[in-house]
């Protein structure tokens, strides 16, 4: 759904069901998003992927792939940023307490997670979290004509 | 949607990746893999020319049989991928760690060197 308001600022929402087989609607739905921004392909593709990594995370370790929960992304883009707003209920993951992997150690370990959140940290400009009640809200922020 | 293909030429396996890889789908490229880890091949190569996109799922499969690649004396290379696709390889510095080549032609020089 897109609703503009007073030309300033386009507002995006979509509801997610924790299926890992969403993330490819999840996928379609940020490139309409995006797509009337001045971002490069390279940069919309990083945006998708920063977003769709901190969604798996969310499907998979707070809700089992469980496809009766959902997660809620809200979109606010304005000239100068955009913001997605990941909003869940459940067990919270708060990305930023997250110790990531080095490499080395994913190599060595085999294990085949954790680069997920590098790459977000990476891409993204900001990323906040807030956990009210029952409620957690991831809150990656992208300036335009950054990094 | 992920379609793997896989065909054999002389002496090495390619496989074609087509479509998207991502957590939904990543264990398909890890068991083709795996598969290939079973036959005793010692050059592999990945075409990516089809590959419209990759996650973190898809990259960590490859990052975990670099050990057994080594281990086992086996060559692997992924060449063709487009920009989009290369840039999130280079975003954690794993164009350093395994070999891409622009094309197919390079990445067979690789596998045959030496």
């Amino acid at each position: 759904m897109r609703k503009k308001l007073l030309t300033c600022f386009m507002r995006d929402e979509l509801t997610l069901y924790c299926e890992k087989s969403k993330l490819s609607e999840l996928r379609l739905f940020l490139t309409d998003v995006l797509i009337n921004t001045k971002l490069s392909e390279i940069n919309k593709n990083q945006i998708i992927l920063a977003v769709e990594e901190v969604c798996a995370n969310l499907i998979i370790h707070s809700h089992a792939c469980n496809p009766n929960d959902s997660i809620m992304l809200d979109v606010t883009q304005d000239k100068h940023q955009i913001i997605f707003e990941i909003k869940d209920s459940g067990k919270a993951f708060n990305l930023l307490e997250y110790q990531e992997p080095q490499l080395s150690d994913v190599i060595k370990e085999k294990r085949k997670g954790g680069l997920g959140i590098i790459l977000v940290k990476k891409i993204m400009d900001s990323i906040e979290f807030e956990s009210v009640g029952n409620q957690n809200i991831c809150r990656l922020t992208k300036c335009l004509n950054s990094k | 949607m992920l379609e793997i293909g896989k065909t054999k030429v002389d002496q090495h396996i390619t496989l074609k990746l087509e479509g998207e890889v991502d957590a939904s789908n990543s264990v398909e490229l890890d068991m083709a893999i795996q598969q290939l880890l079973g036959e005793n091949v010692d050059k592999i190569m990945i075409d990516g020319s089809f590959l419209e996109y990759i996650s973190s799922a898809g990259l960590g499969v490859f990052m975990s049989y670099l050990e057994d690649f080594q281990e086992k004396g086996i060559k692997f290379v992924i060449f063709g991928l487009n920009d989009k696709v290369k840039n999130v390889f280079h975003i954690l510095g794993l164009d350093q760690l395994l070999i891409i080549k622009d094309d197919e032609e390079k990445a067979l020089d690789v596998l045959y060197e030496g």
